[in-house]
């Protein structure tokens, strides 16, 4: 009877100090995953940021006055475009 | 002697052992009973004061979606930003402290001193809707009684190219114009919340329940092409500008899915910076606001008459001497010309041989053609504040009435249901719906012309912008285009003002397989010149010409320059 009860004992110990290890384990990824979420938000925030920067750069008039400007580009002369229709698309 | 007492103990009376028996079941009653209390009668209010030692609920933020245009590229995105707020009583800070937070928060430190001084006022907003850079450097000065909460902050890329159509959203994040209020329920997102346990320094260190997942407003995808919005705006914009106009609109279709590709107000506004806002800026001319078309109603007048079978395009209509005079009041022609064609009468632009020939109908047949083509109901795009324009019953119609109508007076509808009409004569008789949502896919119309009707009227809109038509301006290099002209006398308080006119066009192109239609409208223009062929159609032709270039159609004429008319060989309509 005491045999039993001390292996009990044993086993008991064994739970409850197993129990507390798990419970430390999951704060510690718990913080972790909240360490990623806030990360991953930070991106999203980065994202968006640098969204609204392409955009800005991208602007049409922008890009107009710098390919006309600066790179002293222009649209070709219509009389040496040649439309090609795109195989698979309707026939025009 | 009993034996205890031999053995020299002392027997004690017998009630002293009851009473320590009474007392202490007493005592553990009493225990019992509290136990009961609280376990059982009081446990859910303790239990709650207990989790409210360390459980919280945080609210998630949502994202409000994003706007793009038909290509993916950004018109409307939320970023985050920061809310600083204040309790006034609380703030400790010494003078160099305020001196440097007036400066990060770019305020004038009397302006600031005058917040915090609010006596009545505990909550304080001192500054809203700064960058974070910014908030994490306040963050830094680590004053008390100053805090920061988020909040999401709508730019706008296009600015005041795309204002009108995108609109914007008040400081709540909420829309308040345009597509932003249009699609608010799509866009807006819905905030959660979820419960958690906090340790003592606030660290968050159990999820226990979501109590509602946050829900991110979903990204809206538009029908339109920022490249062509861009060039219609810089077109529209040197237009008004060049001719001292009060303001001007232009909007364009795709023939075959319905969807609008550009839509562009001037004068327009910057959404990013929005002080200083005047009516003017905000008006969305193309959609919201009407006006008389003048003769670019004509075409729906003359299908009108093709349609009763009474007239071919080759008729001949007199118009002699230019002059018409009904019930008292005389219809006139710019150029008085002798017999027309039904044809000639829409490439001049005789307004006596359109009113010639709406007489010949019956009101009701008339009436019909206009409200099959969508003229007197609102457009059904699903944009706040769409104009329905003004389109009387036929029964209340005198024949002055019906005359006038014939080239546009006396009627009032807004552009982009002019645009969508024209569309009848793009798509061989079918009426498309609109989209202001990219589709991408072809739309089937609703039949309002036949066949043969529409591509009559489309041979004589080409017509109409030959040299010796109305509109030879808005001819481009390397591909057909038909449409009219419009030049209407500007209604002010119910009578028409002279010198004041709203010059037009509307037309399509490629002629022989319509793709685009655009529309052109320039309000007052002062600066000498005010025929829709020498004000609108250059507008026309430059945005069509870019547009066409831009979605790859195919040529259908040979590529020879385009020889523009000279000033007084063009000719002239005065409606």
């Amino acid at each position: 009877m005491a045999k039993l009860n001390l292996l009990l004992l044993a086993v008991l110990v064994a739970c409850a100090l197993g129990l507390v290890t798990s419970q430390h384990k999951a704060r510690k990824l718990f913080s972790d995953l909240e360490r990623e979420q806030v990360r991953s938000r930070d991106l999203d925030v980065e994202y968006g940021r640098l969204q609204l920067e392409a955009s800005t750069w991208g602007l049409h008039a922008r890009v107009e006055k710098v390919a006309s400007g600066t790179l002293g580009m222009r649209s070709p002369d219509p009389r040496r475009v040649r439309v090609v229709p795109r195989p698979g698309a309707p026939a025009q | 002697m009993t034996a205890a007492a031999a053995q020299g103990l002392v027997r004690l009376p017998v009630w002293r052992a009851r009473v320590v028996l009474v007392a202490f079941g007493a005592a553990f009653l009493v225990l019992a009973a509290r136990s009961l209390y609280l376990q059982a009668l009081r446990t859910e209010f303790l239990q709650e004061k207990g989790e409210a030692r360390y459980s919280r609920v945080l609210e998630v933020p949502a994202t409000r979606g994003r706007i793009l245009d038909r290509n993916g590229e950004a018109l409307a995105v939320s970023t985050p930003v920061k809310s600083v707020w204040a309790i006034a009583g609380d703030v400790e800070a010494d003078a160099a402290q305020r001196r440097r937070l007036a400066q990060l928060l770019a305020l004038e430190p009397r302006e600031l001193e005058r917040r915090l001084a609010d006596p009545g006022r505990d909550f304080v907003y001192l500054k809203r809707q700064i960058p974070p850079e910014t908030a994490g450097q306040v963050q830094a000065l680590r004053l008390r009684g100053v805090y920061q909460h988020p909040e999401y902050r709508r730019y706008y890329p296009g600015g005041e190219v795309t204002a009108h159509l995108v609109g914007f959203t008040g400081v709540d994040d909420a829309g308040q114009e345009g597509i932003e209020l249009a699609f608010q329920a799509t866009l807006g997102g819905k905030p959660g919340s979820r419960r958690v346990i906090k340790d003592r320094l606030g660290g968050v260190v159990e999820d226990v329940e979501s109590i509602r997942a946050a829900q991110d407003g979903r990204d809206l995808v538009l029908s339109v092409d920022g490249k062509i919005q861009s060039l219609a705006y810089g077109a529209l914009k040197s237009a008004v500008e060049q001719h001292r106009a009060r303001a001007g609109a232009i909007v364009a279709l795709d023939v075959r899915s319905g969807e609008v590709l550009a839509l562009s107000n001037v004068p327009s506004y910057n959404p990013n910076s929005r002080a200083r806002l005047t009516g003017a800026q905000l008006r969305n001319r193309v959609i919201t606001d009407t006006f008389e078309p003048g003769s670019t109603l004509k075409p729906f007048t003359i299908a009108a008459a093709l349609e009763s079978g009474r007239v071919t395009p080759a008729t001949l209509v007199p118009t002699a001497p230019g002059q018409l005079t009904i019930a008292g009041y005389t219809i006139h022609d710019a150029h008085p010309q002798g017999a027309l064609s039904v044809a000639q009468v829409l490439q001049k632009s005789s307004n006596v041989g359109a009113a010639k020939l709406a007489l010949a109908l019956a009101p009701k047949t008339m009436w019909d053609l206009f409200k099959r083509v969508g003229f007197g109901a609102p457009p059904q795009l699903g944009f706040p504040g769409e104009a329905q324009g003004r389109l009387r019953a036929w029964r209340s119609w005198r024949p002055v009435e019906q005359a006038t109508m014939a080239y546009g007076n006396g009627l009032s509808l807004s552009l982009i249901q002019l645009a969508r009409a024209y569309t009848v004569f793009a798509r061989d008789g079918e009426l498309v719906p609109l989209s202001l949502v990219k589709t991408g896919a072809a739309a089937s119309g609703e039949k309002v012309l036949s066949t043969e009707t529409a591509r009559a009227v489309r041979a004589m809109l080409e017509l109409a912008v030959q040299p010796g038509g109305t509109g030879p301006r808005a001819r481009i290099m390397g591909w057909r285009v038909a449409g009219k002209t419009g030049t209407a006398r500007k209604l002010v308080d119910g009578s028409y003002a002279p010198g004041k006119y709203i010059a037009s066009f509307v037309g399509f192109a490629p002629a022989s397989d319509p793709r685009l239609v655009v529309a052109v409208m320039i309000d007052e223009p002062s600066a000498g010149q005010y025929y829709g062929g020498s004000v609108a159609a250059p507008v026309f032709a430059q945005v069509t010409q870019g547009a066409l270039r831009l979605l790859g159609v195919a040529h259908d004429a040979p590529l020879e320059p385009v020889e523009l008319p000279g000033e007084g060989e063009q000719a002239r309509e005065s409606t």
